[in-house]
């Protein structure tokens, strides 16, 4: 039990160190992002809502900060920092929606920071950063007014969602907004991938502040993260050699 | 650096609450409970918060000339009755709880009931918006495991090689599956990482 809990703050400590390391030292992996369609259409349509003067709804999920899937709504709201930025010039900014008192919260204290940061406090609304409804239904019946009312070019559903989703995604769909949708749910993933034009599966959901320019140390994290994977596969595959040669 | 005082916060109540679920040192574990147990109030507050929140945005929908939008006051009305039920009965009330669930059970079962016809018209409608392999395999594991799941090839399971077959089909949604959270829990990590290091803050101070 020890040696397990050693080992497990060694590979936190060995992470952390990397995330780190790579985030000051940028030039020693030096390997690009893959170039993925879905954030090619992303940032076409942050440039498209900014020039026509649409909103973008970015909608952060139902899992509070305490929850043990908190990590995607996190990744939400790192990306709702960057729109908020690149999007301050235009004349309606992003609408965060959540159905959570933490996340709504912090979607606010995020807007907030991003126009603070942008020397345009002036510009920010705490209704911009909504709770639309506090259980997993009311959450999304009460999003769906925004996707027909509030003059939403682009829906983005970052966090953790069920498949009612879905409904959302094809409100927006029904409105021709761009849709995109990341979440680490497993049904809510199968019911996105119908019902919205672009779906982030597994891991690429954490992806997306690297893909929005957020900074270094995202990109520091995705390579870190690529790091473990092949970490992962390499125990996977030397154990299933061990378990066939009966070593284990 | 952005907001030092709360992320000096962050960081130290980070590393003690991962250090006293890893390490058993009698000083870490009192002091891992007290932080967690501070999370219910504060998620609750927060919880208040955000609900006086949707209140005033609805309040200001309803008073907005531009967009007014008429749904709003039946959300105000259905809080002030349940909130005044709720104040008068107790939330533990049986008759109080009956009034909720019976509205909001149903509610809620139509939502699901639109949502399985959504879901069933974007499955129909998905090579419109999706081409490529990725739509064609999605489409073709959908069908074969609506085949598998639904008993109808279990006449010819007591056929040797048929038997290994579908065991062999079955695990290949969990192989999957397991494949996809292992890839979430390893960005899990790193952005529980980025908090824990200050480089990523949710929060302005």
């Amino acid at each position: 039990m020890m040696v397990e809990a050693i080992m497990a703050l060694a590979l936190i400590a060995v992470t952390a160190g990397l995330i780190l390391l790579l985030t000051l030292q940028r030039n020693i992996l030096r390997s690009g992002l893959r170039q993925l369609p879905a954030f090619d259409r992303l940032r076409q349509a942050i440039g498209l809502a900014v020039e026509n003067g649409t909103r973008i709804h970015i909608t952060l999920g139902k899992a509070g900060i305490a929850s043990s899937t908190s990590a995607a709504g996190l990744a939400g709201l790192t990306t709702l920092e960057r729109i908020a930025r690149v999007s301050s010039i235009s004349d309606r900014p992003p609408l965060a929606s959540s159905g959570e008192g933490t996340l709504t919260l912090l979607s606010q204290d995020t807007l907030r920071a991003a126009y603070r940061q942008m020397n345009q406090l002036e510009l920010y609304d705490p209704h911009r950063g909504r709770l639309t409804g506090p259980t997993s239904f009311s959450y999304i019946a009460g999003a769906l007014p925004i996707a027909d009312g509030e003059n939403v070019s682009a829906h983005l559903a970052i966090g953790n969602f069920g498949p009612e989703i879905a409904l959302l995604m094809e409100a927006g769909e029904q409105q021709e907004a761009f849709t995109l949708a990341a979440t680490d749910s497993l049904s809510a993933q199968a019911a996105l991938f119908t019902s919205s034009q672009e779906t982030l599966i597994g891991e690429e959901l954490f992806a997306i502040p690297a893909y929005l320019n957020s900074g270094a140390v995202y990109t520091a994290s995705l390579q870190v993260q690529d790091i473990l994977r092949w970490g992962v596969i390499v125990v996977i595959v030397a154990g299933s050699i061990l378990k066939l040669l009966g070593v284990v | 650096m952005r907001a030092p005082v709360s992320t000096a916060i962050a960081i130290a109540t980070g590393l003690l609450v991962l250090l006293g679920a890893f390490l058993p040192v009698p000083v870490l574990l009192p002091v891992r409970q007290i932080l967690l147990s501070w999370t219910i109030p504060v998620a609750a507050t927060a919880g208040l918060i955000a609900i006086l929140n949707l209140l005033s945005v609805h309040w200001r929908k309803l008073n907005s000339a531009r967009e007014r939008d008429y749904y709003s006051i039946i959300l105000l009305l259905a809080f002030v009755v349940t909130f005044i039920a709720g104040l008068l009965l107790g939330p533990t009330d049986p008759n109080f709880q009956k009034v909720v669930t019976y509205i909001q059970f149903p509610v809620e079962a139509s939502l699901m009931g639109v949502l399985t016809v959504t879901l069933t018209y974007a499955s129909i409608s998905l090579f419109q918006r999706k081409r490529g392999w990725l739509a064609v395999l999605f489409t073709a594991s959908t069908l074969l495991f609506l085949i598998l799941l639904s008993g109808f090839l279990n006449i010819p399971e007591n056929i040797p090689f048929v038997k290994d077959l579908l065991a062999a089909l079955n695990t290949l949604p969990i192989a999957g599956a397991r494949g996809i959270l292992l890839g979430i829990a390893l960005g899990s990590i790193t952005t529980g990482l980025r908090i824990l290091i200050g480089a990523d803050r949710p929060y302005s101070g």
